[in-house]
């Protein structure tokens, strides 16, 4: 019961994280009907700056400029680059974000290198914070609960209640209605675009010190987040969060606890086969669930996707 | 839907290949006798490694340009058809008995029949839209399926691959396919026979249903067709032809591994296919070619150049999207004017000081490169054959002057190279 617990929390760690990443690539999507697949780039970028300001400023700066600096760039790469490439069509803009994911990847090398980062988490944070049965807890991951949380409730707020994400809204449903209306779109998407990464900026802040930051923890998550926000419906983001807590779970689950293959198969009746050794399932008959952790995502996604081709929350096909 | 690459200058060459059959065959025999002779023009090994490299992935780059250029589908994940296919080679490789009783020549058709059979099977809900739903299945997949490869030891063979031995093959006519050369002509007889059948392809009605789908689903069901049904066969006849890329892979290396399969893999496709351009049937093999070269010269002289790939392919999606054979069939209509030669000065007035002044911006690159990463007490560097201290203050001058100057002269003159091209797009005119 207590090893459920302390799984539930780092679950949630996990799936917090997720839904700060998916929540901006949500957005962006249900508004220039666009997959931006170098949001995880800019989750990436967050963490180098963050390191490279925690040096000469402290860790709390760092969680203060970083997702700044990274929103303006994303919001130029909106102005600047997806909305030159937007009039040849969809296609080629998913190709572009491809390519700036590409890019960005080999450009944090060339500046920092291939090796990680000595990003680490501050002194303030790096202690236990409570422990359950001799499980200690860090209170850096009750840190990033509350903060994932806090920008939840503060995005809930401002789309819902607030006059900017009224039309914001309204901007994302009939951008033209709203053009007529006297607002400016464009910079309307901009700034969306740009809040957005910035969301991914802080994801990538807060997840350095304790994920790594490496030239590959863009693609490690990248590819997890387009994968949320297909289970959870595209465009959704309610949608996104409950895909990314479920996956966060998912997967600390199955790592966690050793769930053999043979046993399942043996307890929904199929005998184990003598000759195991030879046989060409015995790959099949040897799987752990700690190792298949890291694809059940996608397993869940090819379900979700024959089954629900919508996602989860999702309204319509496309 | 707006899923559509199309470049205007299309319609000047289907009226010139309307002109004539020889004119229309013309391409394919010139292509055929190059790639027949190029051994004896580049004899050594290591060119014909590059050869090799490159008709194979001449005919991936095709067979990914069925899904992306012909059918509009965006694929994150065509390495895998490839990759399984080329597994499946492997396989047969190894089950000897089966393997003596076949020629070698006839594998890659083993490596097609699997890329097409996953194909089928993933095809069969991926297709069911087109655009950013198939993109996504399409990564997950291709990811879902480069994991399993870790995990799934008996296929895949784990870390280390798997690999095999194609000389046990029965002999075809003698010969055991011994030598590289030999292997080469097998990948041309391939790369050919492959091209050939995917151009007939995009010219039967399935392939010209493939393009109006691509341009407006909705029309083409009014019209009677299936979009699904349309997008699916294109997908299983791209699986096939991967495959077959998979298969001649198998032939080549005798080994493949997780790296055939992965995200990266079909990353680099898809950059090679779009730098060709997606708009035009040999765009791809003008992809592949200039890639590889790309790729083997550079990766040769610099540690960046991935950086250098990445910047070309973002470059390319933001101002050529056409790719290199939408470029070249910019020019088609200032040919057919007579008036090609009017651009030739203003060119080279703009593109040699454009070309300086970029190579002197990667010797800017270069040299950040090596002053933020060389070993402490490592200064000397060497670039385009010269060796200097990268932390004196004179190469960066140099550098930067050069750059400057460069890309200013190309600044200055590209207003009339827009004059020279207007005017030599202009019928008529005399001046």
């Amino acid at each position: 019961m207590d090893l459920i617990l302390v799984n539930l929390i780092d679950g949630l760690v996990t799936g917090l994280l997720l839904f700060m990443l998916s929540a901006g690539l949500t957005l962006i999507f249900s508004m220039m009907g666009v997959l931006n697949f170098a949001h995880a780039s800019f989750y990436m970028l967050g963490a180098y700056f963050a390191y490279q300001i925690s040096i000469a400023l402290g860790f709390w700066m760092g969680l203060l400029i970083a997702p700044l600096i990274v929103g303006v760039l994303g919001a130029g790469v909106e102005r600047y680059g997806l909305r030159r490439v937007h009039q040849y069509g969809h296609v080629p803009e998913l190709i572009f974000t491809f390519g700036l994911a590409l890019l960005i990847e080999e450009l944090v090398q060339f500046i920092w290198g291939k090796n990680q980062m000595p990003y680490s988490v501050p002194d303030v944070l790096n202690f236990t914070a409570f422990a359950i049965s001799g499980n200690s807890i860090p209170a850096y991951k009750i840190f990033m609960i509350f903060i994932s949380i806090g920008i939840f409730l503060g995005l809930l707020y401002v789309l819902t209640k607030t006059r900017v994400g009224m039309i914001i809204q309204a901007a994302l449903s009939y951008p033209r209605t709203v053009e007529a209306l006297g607002h400016n779109v464009p910079l309307i998407f901009m700034g969306v675009f740009g809040v957005g990464t910035a969301l991914a900026g802080v994801a990538g802040v807060i997840a350095g010190p304790v994920l790594g930051t490496f030239p590959g923890m863009a693609f490690v998550l990248g590819s997890i987040v387009f994968v949320t926000i297909v289970i959870g419906g595209l465009g959704s983001l309610w949608g996104a969060l409950v895909a990314s807590l479920l996956i966060g779970c998912l997967t600390t689950f199955a790592k966690s606890y050793n769930i053999e293959m043979e046993n399942v198969l043996n307890a929904i009746g199929i005998l184990t086969p003598d000759d195991l050794d030879d046989s060409i399932f015995r790959d099949f008959w040897s799987l752990t669930s700690p190792q298949i952790a890291d694809i059940l995502p996608y397993i869940l996604m090819v379900l979700i996707l024959i089954f629900r081709p919508a996602g989860l929350f999702g309204k319509r096909l496309s | 839907m707006t899923d559509q690459i199309t470049t205007d200058p299309a319609k000047a060459v289907e009226r010139l290949r309307a002109g004539s059959m020889t004119l229309s065959l013309a391409p394919w025999v010139i292509a055929t006798v190059v790639l027949v002779f190029l051994p004896m023009v580049f004899t050594n090994n290591s060119a014909l490694t590059i050869m090799n490299q490159m008709s194979i992935t001449i005919v991936f780059a095709l067979a990914y340009n069925m899904l992306l250029g012909q059918g509009g589908m965006l694929s994150f994940g065509h390495a895998v058809y490839a990759g399984v296919g080329g597994f499946a080679c492997m396989h047969i490789m190894n089950m000897s008995d089966f393997f003596e009783t076949i020629p070698l020549v006839i594998l890659p058709v083993f490596g097609g029949l699997f890329g097409m059979g996953l194909a089928m099977i993933v095809g069969s809900f991926s297709t069911r839209s087109a655009g950013t739903v198939f993109a996504m299945i399409s990564l997950g997949v291709g990811e879902l399926i480069a994991a399993c490869s870790v995990i799934i030891v008996a296929f895949f063979g784990g870390e280390e691959g798997i690999s095999g031995n194609r000389t046990y093959a029965q002999p075809f006519f003698g010969v055991e396919f011994l030598q590289q050369i030999e292997v080469y002509y097998l990948t041309i007889a391939w790369l050919i026979i492959s091209a050939a059948l995917m151009y007939l392809w995009s010219r039967t009605p399935v392939g010209r249903m493939a393009n109006a789908v691509r341009d407006n689903p909705e029309r083409a069901q009014f019209l009677g067709y299936s979009a699904r049904w349309v997008r699916y066969y294109s997908f299983v006849a791209s699986g096939f032809f991967a495959g077959i890329a998979g298969g001649l892979f198998a032939i080549n290396y005798e080994i493949l591994t997780e790296e055939n399969l992965n995200t990266a893999s079909s990353g680099v496709i898809l950059l090679v296919t779009f730098l060709g351009g997606v708009g035009f049937f040999f765009g791809p093999i003008i992809g592949a070619i200039a890639f590889t070269l790309l790729q083997t010269v550079l990766s040769l002289s610099t540690e960046l150049w991935a950086f250098y790939a990445g910047v070309l392919f973002v470059a390319t999606v933001m101002f050529f999207p056409g790719g290199l054979a939408g470029l070249i069939m910019m020019h088609v209509p200032a040919f057919k004017l007579g008036k090609a030669s009017w651009l030739f000065v203003p060119y080279l007035k703009t593109l040699l000081p454009a070309a300086i002044g970029t190579l002197g911006l990667a010797a800017l690159v270069e040299m950040t490169f090596h002053l933020r990463h060389a070993a402490t007490g490592d200064n000397e560097m060497t670039l385009f054959w010269t060796t200097f201290d990268s932390h004196d203050i004179m190469p960066w001058v140099i550098a930067g002057a050069v750059t400057v100057i460069g890309l200013g002269i190309a600044k200055v003159t590209a207003p009339s190279l827009r004059d020279a091209w207007n005017e030599a797009n202009t019928a008529g005119g005399v001046s």
